[in-house]
């Protein structure tokens, strides 16, 4: 039998420093909330606002799969694996941790705010070699349609992750009405709303809310306002 | 009165960054090491609250961990560290300790 959680947005951890704005939809630094620790392989969903210019100086990371879509401006990434790069709206960047990974990220732009969602899954193998990707979405695919951005496979679109994880992204008219059919067994969805209002499985989701549904084989999925975008997530429940 | 934070991972810098988040905290002790033997010297010499398993740790050396843990002091709390950083610390080690 289908179940679901539902995330609203007003009831995201919340962390104000001045040049970054975050809200946290599950447990992150210092937000803590037993109830918000995970939904399934899905461990983090940041979705930061930082002050041009400003941004997180070098860091490092393991045993994860590190997922950023920046929804406006730019991020200026360098890492330990020898990575120097511009990501901007428009792409996705990726990062498998592995057995450990330095990078700093900034806001590129001096004088506009960076808004990005950054999103890390448990990896379904530890101390992997790290890796980095960057890719450019195909914009036009996704309209009206669950445009495929990653995967597991490195042949298929998108860029790929250790993990059995498929994400999708579009952007919709309204009224448009569409169905999404789970990729894997087993695998539940998490529905992230970056604009506008949608119905997903009988649910009135509005900006900034997420859905999380396991036992069932796919979503029902309707657009509500003309500018709705919504990142869908397609991970294992189990792990 | 203080948690005990025992952090066994294999990337030298990760380590001096965990060292330094664990210890930031007052009610926190944090003690970073990179090798097993280092770990069981510690392990034997003191007690320990908590175990943090992080990056680099083969299969065979984390069940060997595990085995010498259990053997030493029965009924640690051994617990996979993700993420090489701060973001995910807090909530594992409130999850751990309950």
């Amino acid at each position: 039998m289908s179940q679901f959680i539902l995330h609203k947005e007003n009831t995201r951890g919340h962390a104000n420093h001045g040049w970054l704005n975050a809200h946290h939809s599950f447990s992150f630094a210092n937000y803590y909330n037993p109830e918000r620790m995970h939904f399934g392989v899905l461990r983090v969903l940041n979705d930061d606002l930082i002050d041009g210019g400003m941004g997180f100086g070098t860091h490092p990371h393991d045993n994860m799969e590190i997922i950023t879509i920046p929804l406006a401006g730019a991020i200026a990434h360098k890492d330990s694996m020898g990575n120097s790069a511009t990501i901007t709206a428009g792409e996705i960047q990726v990062m498998s941790a592995g057995t450990g990974v330095s990078h700093s990220e900034y806001n590129a732009l001096a004088d506009e705010q960076l808004n990005l969602l950054q999103i890390w899954l448990f990896p379904n193998k530890k101390n992997v070699t790290p890796r980095y990707d960057q890719q450019t979405l195909d914009v036009e695919a996704m309209h009206n349609n669950f445009q495929q951005i990653l995967s597991p496979s490195a042949d298929d679109a998108g860029v790929w992750i250790q993990q059995d994880a498929w994400f999708s992204l579009g952007k919709f008219d309204t009224g448009f009405e569409t169905e999404y059919k789970i990729k894997k067994a087993g695998n539940g969805v998490y529905a992230f709303v970056i604009n506008g209002e949608v119905t997903i499985n009988g649910q009135t989701l509005s900006k900034r809310d997420g859905l999380g549904i396991w036992d069932n084989d796919g979503i029902s999925f309707k657009a509500n306002t003309a500018d709705a975008e919504v990142l869908l997530m397609d991970i294992p429940m189990e792990f | 009165m203080q948690t005990t934070i025992l952090y066994i991972g294999r990337d030298p810098e990760i380590t001096i960054v965990m060292n330094r988040l664990l210890n930031a905290r007052p009610e926190w002790k944090g003690i970073c090491v990179c090798t097993d033997e280092e770990a069981l010297s510690i392990l034997k010499a003191q007690d320990v609250d908590l175990v943090l398993l992080g990056n680099g740790i083969n299969p065979e050396c984390e069940k060997a961990l595990r085995e010498d843990i259990n053997k030493f002091k029965p009924g640690t709390k051994i617990i996979q560290h993700y993420g090489g950083g701060s973001g995910l610390l807090y909530g594992e080690i409130m999850t751990a300790l309950g």
